[in-house]
Formats: structure tokens, C-alpha cells, sequence
């Protein structure tokens, strides 16, 4: 990459996609509501509640609260910086880890009983999709030859053809990244109060709109891993995110929350059956 | 401009905490009757929320009494600013019926400051609504307003 590209992707990296997951966010919020017979909020609604949660006053339990809530965004950014500039696909799994991990260390820094309930169960969840992202990638190498991004696109074939049930597996860990139903256990996306907020309890003002927008950027970091399986035209990139997205809306306005018992064996048993499948048709095949 | 986009955003996304101060429940009913979709208060942005560290209105029904008034107190400290109180209903406003009961302390506004009074017995859907309104005309007038 010369220095034009790499400055276009800084800035589609750090604004645009951002930006884009927001309308999409906000999108998602109305088609949630239409499907519950309501109006639902304007598109910009989710930045109207990050621009106010800036501009709150910050409250603080402890100094922890404030340093973990700057790390976890910048784990989530660099993660998707590392993605825009085609690098190496382990490096950015194990930085989106170490982001995802400094959440729950923030919530488990306070006594509050709502905040720890809600970050071991964000552990649970982060056990959950952690391997299933592994396995996706191990199916990547197999099918590329590479874990570098760049090699995906120098394929002339999309990977769906040679993956389709490690698309399943990941859709499995993008409904609990996104926190949608049945995996919604920690910190729902729509239902706010379970566990009082889970493991948001305990950012508020400014912190929770810093560990909001960090959530925007593991959003873009899942949906570009998804863009992945689709590299060889932009309008079916598009429909595929399109069509995987509504799903999601769909799953999560037709099932209920489950316990983290349930999900632990339901996304690893369904994970672990399709990715070894999967992973042994690409080894033999 | 950014403090024009930023009390925008406050007018445009008023996250509301409901607290039972002892209510006969006639008062909880309508509240939450007016997040139902027959009312459907999120299409202007605002939000039941179960936690006073990410709510920016405060609603109070029923009574203060000497048990509940710390915890109307404590929910109140908890919300980061800028803020808004409304008391609902009758017993709210005043203590209502039981104001000569020897319990109670009387309406919230003896505790806590409120912002808006909207009165009824219960208050009506379309009246709390109101209230809300009102309470985001003060955010409208900056932060001095709340």
C-alpha cells in the first residue's frame, strides 16, 4: 500500500465506518420498533445519545472506570485500523480481545452486584464467541493459504462458496457481539434493563458514551469480517451485509433471552459441529 | 456550533428513571402505560431506564415518607447532570390524601428539587407526556434552565 492508500483507509476506518454502523444502529432501532407495532425513533437517534452522554457530567466510582473504558475504545479502533491496512487477521482477533476483556475489568472494579453479575456474564459471552472467531479464521488460512487479508482478496471466488457453515458460526458470534437475542445476557441492545444495565451499570456520562462508541468500532470490526466472505464485488458485499444484518433483527425480535448456561452449549455445540465439518471439507476437499 | 449540536442532542434524548415513592400504583400504571406502543414515547428518543447513572429525567410518583425519602435522595445524587425532576400526581405534588398521615413527609419537592408538577389522580398519559415536554423545554434553555 503507498501513502494515499493507506490515508484513505485511516480515514474509512476511523470516521466513515463508524459513522455508517451508527445509521445502521439507528436503522435497526426502527425496524425493531415497526415490527412491535410502534414508530420507533429518528435514524440519528443513536447520535443524539452518544452527543448527550458527552456532554453529561462524569462521575466516576473509581480511576479504573475511566482508564478501562479508554482502553476497550482503543482496542476496538486499533483492531479496525489493523483491519483497513489488510493486516494480519490473528493480530487483530487477539488486540479485539484484549479491548473486550478491559470492559468487563471496569465492571468487575466496582462492588456494585449489578456490574459484576453483568461482567461475568460478559466473560461468558466473550468465552462463548471467542473460539468460534478462532475456528473462522483457521477456515480462512485453510481456504487462503494465508492469515494475511490481502490474501482473501487476491481470491477470484468468494469464500461463501468454501465456507458457508463458518458464515453460520460467525453469524453466532456477531449475535452476541451485537448483544441481540437469545445472547443478550450481559447488556441487552434493546431491553435496558436487565440486570439494571448489566455490565454498563457503572459507566455513566461520558465514560458510557466512550464504551458506546467503542462498540460501534467491534461492530465494524464484525462486519468487515463478514464483508470478507464476499470480496469480489461491492453490490454483493452489500447485499450480503444487508441480508445478514435483517437476519439478526429478525432473531432478535423472535426469541427470547435464554441463560448463559443455554448459550454456552447451544453456540458451542452448534459452533464446534459446523466449523469441524466445515473445516474438514476445506482439508480434504 | 458544538454546544448548539450538544443541546440538540440533550432535548432530542431524554433517558427517564421511574421511582415508586409509595404510590397506590394508579400513578406506575399510566407511567408505563406511556411507553407502551399505544403511546410509544421512543419515537422521541426517550428511554425506561432501571439504572439513575444513565437517566437524565427523574419521574417521582406517590408519597415521600421517612423510609423512602433517603432513597429518593440517594437516586437523585446518583444522576449525573443535567437533570430534571417531574413529580406525578396528586401525592407527588403534595402527599395528596395522606398528607396529614403521620408518615409521610408530603410532596417530593420537600426532599428533592422538582422541575415540573403535573397534577391528576392518576395522572393521565397525555399529561406525563406533557410534563416530559416541558422538562426538555428546560434542557432547550441550557444548563442553567435545569
Amino acid at each position: 500500500m503507498n501513502t494515499i492508500q493507506i490515508i484513505m483507509a485511516l480515514i474509512a476506518g476511523l470516521f466513515l465506518a463508524p459513522l455508517a454502523v451508527g445509521l445502521i444502529t439507528g436503522l435497526d432501532r426502527r425496524i425493531t420498533a415497526r415490527l412491535q407495532s410502534r414508530l420507533g425513533p429518528p435514524i440519528l437517534q443513536p447520535f443524539y445519545d452518544i452527543g448527550k452522554l458527552l456532554g453529561k457530567e462524569a462521575i466516576l466510582t473509581n480511576q479504573w472506570m475511566a482508564f478501562c473504558s479508554l482502553a476497550y475504545l482503543a482496542g476496538a479502533v486499533i483492531s479496525v485500523v489493523l483491519f483497513f491496512l489488510q493486516s494480519d487477521l490473528l493480530l487483530i482477533f487477539f488486540v479485539q480481545a484484549i479491548g473486550s476483556v478491559f470492559l468487563v475489568m471496569g465492571a468487575l472494579s466496582v462492588p456494585s452486584p449489578y456490574s459484576q453479575a453483568g461482567a461475568n456474564r460478559e466473560l461468558l459471552q466473550i468465552l462463548a464467541y471467542e473460539p468460534l472467531l478462532i475456528l473462522v479464521i483457521v477456515g480462512i488460512f485453510l481456504s487462503t493459504g494465508s492469515f494475511k487479508i490481502g490474501a482473501v482478496y487476491a481470491m477470484d471466488q468468494p469464500l461463501l462458496f468454501k465456507m458457508p457453515l463458518l458464515f453460520l458460526v460467525l453469524g453466532i458470534a456477531l449475535t452476541i457481539k451485537l448483544r441481540k437475542s437469545p445472547f443478550d445476557i450481559s447488556g441487552s441492545h434493546h431491553a435496558h434493563q436487565e440486570v439494571v444495565r448489566g455490565v454498563y451499570t457503572e459507566y455513566s456520562g461520558p465514560y458510557l458514551g466512550i464504551v458506546e462508541i467503542a462498540h460501534w468500532f467491534e461492530i465494524v470490526l464484525f462486519l468487515c469480517l463478514i464483508s470478507l466472505f464476499w470480496s469480489t464485488g461491492v453490490v454483493g458485499l452489500v447485499i450480503l451485509l444487508g441480508v445478514t444484518y435483517f437476519a439478526e433483527i429478525l432473531v432478535d425480535n423472535t426469541t427470547s433471552r435464554m441463560t448463559w448456561k443455554w448459550m454456552i452449549g447451544s453456540a458451542w455445540s452448534m459452533g464446534l459441529v459446523f466449523s469441524l465439518i466445515n473445516l474438514l471439507w476445506l482439508y480434504y476437499g | 456550533m458544538f454546544s448548539k449540536f450538544l443541546q440538540k442532542c440533550r432535548v432530542k434524548s431524554p433517558w427517564v428513571l421511574h421511582f415508586d415513592c409509595g404510590s397506590c400504583n394508579g400513578c406506575d400504571i399510566e407511567t408505563l402505560a406511556v411507553l407502551t406502543p399505544v403511546y410509544d414515547v421512543e419515537r422521541f428518543g426517550i428511554i425506561n431506564m432501571g439504572n439513575p447513572k444513565h437517566a437524565d429525567v427523574l419521574l417521582v410518583t406517590g408519597t415521600v415518607n421517612h423510609r423512602n425519602k433517603k432513597v429518593l435522595r440517594n437516586l437523585y445524587d446518583q444522576m449525573p447532570s443535567p437533570k430534571a425532576v417531574i413529580a406525578i400526581g396528586a401525592c407527588g405534588l403534595s402527599g395528596g390524601v395522606f398528607r396529614e398521615a403521620f408518615n409521610v413527609v408530603g410532596g417530593v419537592d420537600k426532599v428533592i428539587p422538582v422541575n415540573v408538577y403535573v397534577p391528576g389522580c392518576p395522572a393521565k398519559p397525555e399529561a406525563i407526556i406533557d410534563g416530559v415536554v416541558r422538562a426538555l423545554e428546560l434542557f432547550q434553555a441550557g444548563p442553567e434552565g435545569v
